[in-house]
């Protein structure tokens, strides 16, 4: 399947409102304030943070000479640019095997179901994959992620319901290690950023992984929903600053959802994208392009 | 998204600040204002057509208004948006609606991962405790686990589910029925998978259990963190399924949660619930007017006046009270405060809930462990004050600070936090003086 080809056409559903936004932005014929209000407005509907929607207006006033709108897809393109040139300094999302990949995020934005497909494309690609069921807090979480395990085949350490959390991490790094396992992937319970408690918890699964398995790759993914709006920056934030973020993956981008706030991830966090989803079956996950997502909100 | 509440005051008052006594605002003014709440509005994830519709509704209430004396500009301004929000919300409203032949059935409906099944076992459990006898039953035949999933919550609600595995959901729904008539449960309670609004196959399922099992109500779950999307969301399943109304989850999280007005909306339900936690007993009735205020980011203060009076003893409050009416609330009285706050539980909540505090303002700092230490150092400051210097904090020039900071291996900085914070809460406090309202910590 093509780079984002599912991505593309899911994205093209909502071209025609998204046009119908932008729109109104060019039937203001000329550059002045009230368009880039519109500008700034259209960019919020994205859902890009709106800070940094703001910055983007502000540095397209200074590109841009006052005046009339007389290209439109100069401005376009200006604006894509822009945004391109603001985001390309997160990096790229790189593993070295042996790796552990750590899930987390808020509740129900996919880290099970993103474990589940990746756990198919690291064997797709010919690697060993060990699954963690480190979720011990949700009912049948762990059930959930077994029947991963099952779809493609590949290991699974787990515990029973309201075992410590670090417990399973522990067990499963000496499971890998003694397999040779190349890649590792934990899932953890959904939590709000805002419970203390429960970073605390996540930092010291985070702890076990470092001590006990420092010669391999420790890779720490949070999982964004792109449905959701501006608290999507709240959440990267609180989860950077408890563990350390290595990557994003961009969940349900096979809706109606844009999930332009993954831009300023990229730009002020400076955490790299790195895969998104767009289903819930198996091959649904695609790695990130930067310029075909930006290209895909307009 | 930093310094919501300040940041929409700050602003308000900086367009006011031209303001002389002229008596009426301005068209120009209140234009400025405008842009300001159009702009928190989209902070607060209200979506932007939702968000230009109000603001032009409230632009034409406060145009030519006189200023009132007892209030700024920037009060008025804010009071017209929040009484404007608060009527879009709609009234409290967290009835079920019983059908006159039973068993009533609930349908839930919603995205994926929006907390559909956990918001099930609430609801049973709040059924249960109302006297009713509800039956779930399992109709997420997709998602792995699921069912299992229920099963559990049902068991920690003490309420039976029913469920046959993987099969025709239509004809589970059908079958929960014929088994809740036959053994007398009242309310079944119907969980269905999380589907996109777009995927017509699954969302003519949610249609023919619909109309197999003809709900009294089709509740849809709507994720508080949820953007601009929320309209096409709420919009494609109230075309199709006719929705009675909404719940809200996760909204024990820190968003602003502006996705519940573009949701009203364009659905012009009522939101029956909001959840707010993991727990099963997590649910309360939806509370428009504390709504509004969060979606301006100022703060739920009724919630935390509720939360704090189920802790804190009436006497304290008394105390407090009194102390407050002689104006006599002194430093001691808010090194007092810390430890009531403590009684009432994770700081983070407390913080989250109080206006300036809440959001951006801890955004970034790891709040409940962070702000148990500065809690802290906070009382290591008053701890090191003269007497004198806690009952009349003005005495603190530049030298007496800096003798208070070396004492309690503190900063000026901090100090002068302190005090703000202080006054704040002062302030605060002559806002509920003479009301009939009790104070937040008391
Ligand atoms: N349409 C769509 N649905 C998805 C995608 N990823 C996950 N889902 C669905 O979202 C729902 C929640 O997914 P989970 O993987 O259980 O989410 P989670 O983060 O593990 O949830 P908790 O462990 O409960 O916090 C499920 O119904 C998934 O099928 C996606 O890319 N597109
Ligand atoms: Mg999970």
């Amino acid at each position: 399947m093509g780079f984002f080809s599912k991505l593309a056409s899911s994205l093209k559903k909502t071209k025609d409102k998204i046009a119908d936004t932008f729109s109104r932005v060019f039937s203001i014929d000329r550059i002045g304030e009230e368009f880039y209000d519109e500008l700034l407005d259209a960019l919020v509907s994205s859902d890009l943070s709106v800070n940094f929607a703001m910055e983007i207006v502000d540095e397209l006033r200074e590109t841009m000479i006052e005046g009339s709108v007389k290209d439109k897809d100069f401005v376009v393109q200006t604006l894509k640019d822009t945004l391109i040139e603001k985001c390309s300094d997160a990096g790229e999302f790189e593993v070295e095997y042996p790796t552990v990949i750590m899930m987390v995020g808020v509740n129900g934005v996919g880290k099970t179901t993103t474990i589940g497909k990746l756990a198919n494309y690291y064997k797709q690609k010919g690697k060993t994959v060990t699954l963690c069921a480190a979720d011990t807090f949700r009912a049948a979480a762990s059930d959930q992620l077994t029947e991963w395990a099952n779809r493609s085949d590949v290991r699974i350490i787990k515990h029973s319901e309201g075992a410590d959390p670090s417990a399973v991490v522990f067990d499963a790094i000496t499971s890998a290690k003694a397999k040779g396992t190349d890649v590792l992937i934990i899932d953890t319970a959904g939590r709000l950023h805002v419970k203390s408690n429960l970073m605390e918890e996540l930092k010291k699964m985070s702890r076990v992984v470092e001590r006990e398995y420092p010669e391999a790759q420790f890779l720490k993914l949070i999982v964004l929903d792109a449905t959701t709006g501006q608290n999507a920056s709240s959440q990267v934030e609180t989860f950077d600053n408890a563990i350390g973020l290595d990557g994003v993956v961009l969940t349900k981008l096979d809706g109606t959802a844009k999930g332009g706030f993954v831009l300023s991830m990229l730009s002020e966090n400076c955490v790299p994208v790195a895969y998104v989803g767009v289903g819930e079956k198996l091959g649904d996950l695609e790695e990130f392009n930067l310029e075909e997502f930006v290209d895909g909100l307009f | 998204m930093a310094n919501v509440f300040s940041g929409l005051s700050e602003k308000l008052n900086h367009v006011f600040t031209k303001l002389t006594k002229r008596g009426t605002l301005t068209e120009l003014e209140i234009k400025q204002a405008m842009r300001e709440i159009r702009i928190a509005l989209l902070e607060a994830d209200v979506n932007l057509l939702v968000a230009k519709d109000f603001v032009n509704k409230v632009s034409e209430k406060a145009l030519g208004q006189a200023v009132l004396k007892s209030l700024s500009p920037t009060q008025q301004v804010i009071k017209i948006v929040s009484e404007e929000l608060t009527e879009l919300m709609g009234s409290t409203n967290s009835k079920l609606l019983v059908s006159s032949e039973l068993p009533t059935v609930i349908m839930m409906c919603g995205l994926q991962g929006a907390g559909k099944t956990t918001l099930s076992g609430k609801l049973a459990l709040h059924l249960k405790k109302s006297g009713k006898k509800p039956l779930l039953c399992a109709c997420d035949i997709y998602r792995p686990a699921a069912i299992n999933q229920l099963k559990v919550v049902g068991s920690q609600a003490g309420v039976e589910v029913y469920e046959e595995g993987v099969k025709n959901p239509v004809t589970i729904a059908k079958n929960a029925v014929k088994y809740a008539k036959q053994y007398g449960f009242d309310t079944v309670i119907v969980d269905t998978a999380g589907r996109l609004h777009i995927d017509e196959e699954l969302m003519q399922e949610l249609i023919d259990i619909s109309s197999e099992v003809k709900p009294t109500e089709i509740l849809l779950t709507v994720d508080s963190m949820t953007g601009q999307d929320a309209v096409n969301v709420a919009k494609s399943f109230n075309e199709k399924l006719e929705i009675t109304g909404c719940v809200l989850t996760k909204l024990d999280g820190d968003t602003r949660g502006g996705a519940c007005l573009s949701v009203k909306a364009v659905t012009g339900k009522p939101i029956k619930f909001a959840s707010v936690g993991e727990k099963l007993q997590d649910l309360e009735p939806f509370y428009p007017d504390r709504m509004a205020k969060r979606i301006l980011g100022m703060g739920d203060v009724l919630s935390l006046i509720e939360k704090a009076q189920e802790v804190v003893t009436e006497e304290d409050a008394r105390k407090l009270e009194k102390k407050m009416k002689e104006n006599s609330f002194t430093l001691e009285d808010f090194l007092e405060q810390f430890e009531m706050v403590k009684k009432m539980g994770g700081v983070g909540d407390i913080m989250n809930m109080l206006p300036g505090m809440g959001m951006g303002k801890l955004k970034g700092v790891k709040v409940g462990e962070v702000d148990e230490k500065r809690i802290e150092r906070q009382k290591a400051i008053i701890c090191s004050m003269t007497k004198k210097e806690r009952r009349d904090p003005s005495l603190l020039n530049y030298s007496r600070k800096n003798r208070i900071a070396s004492g309690s291996g503190t900063t000026v900085q901090e100090i002068n936090q302190l005090l703000k914070q202080f006054d704040q809460t002062k302030q605060l406090m002559k806002q509920f003086k003479g009301g009939k309202k009790r104070l937040p910590f008391m």
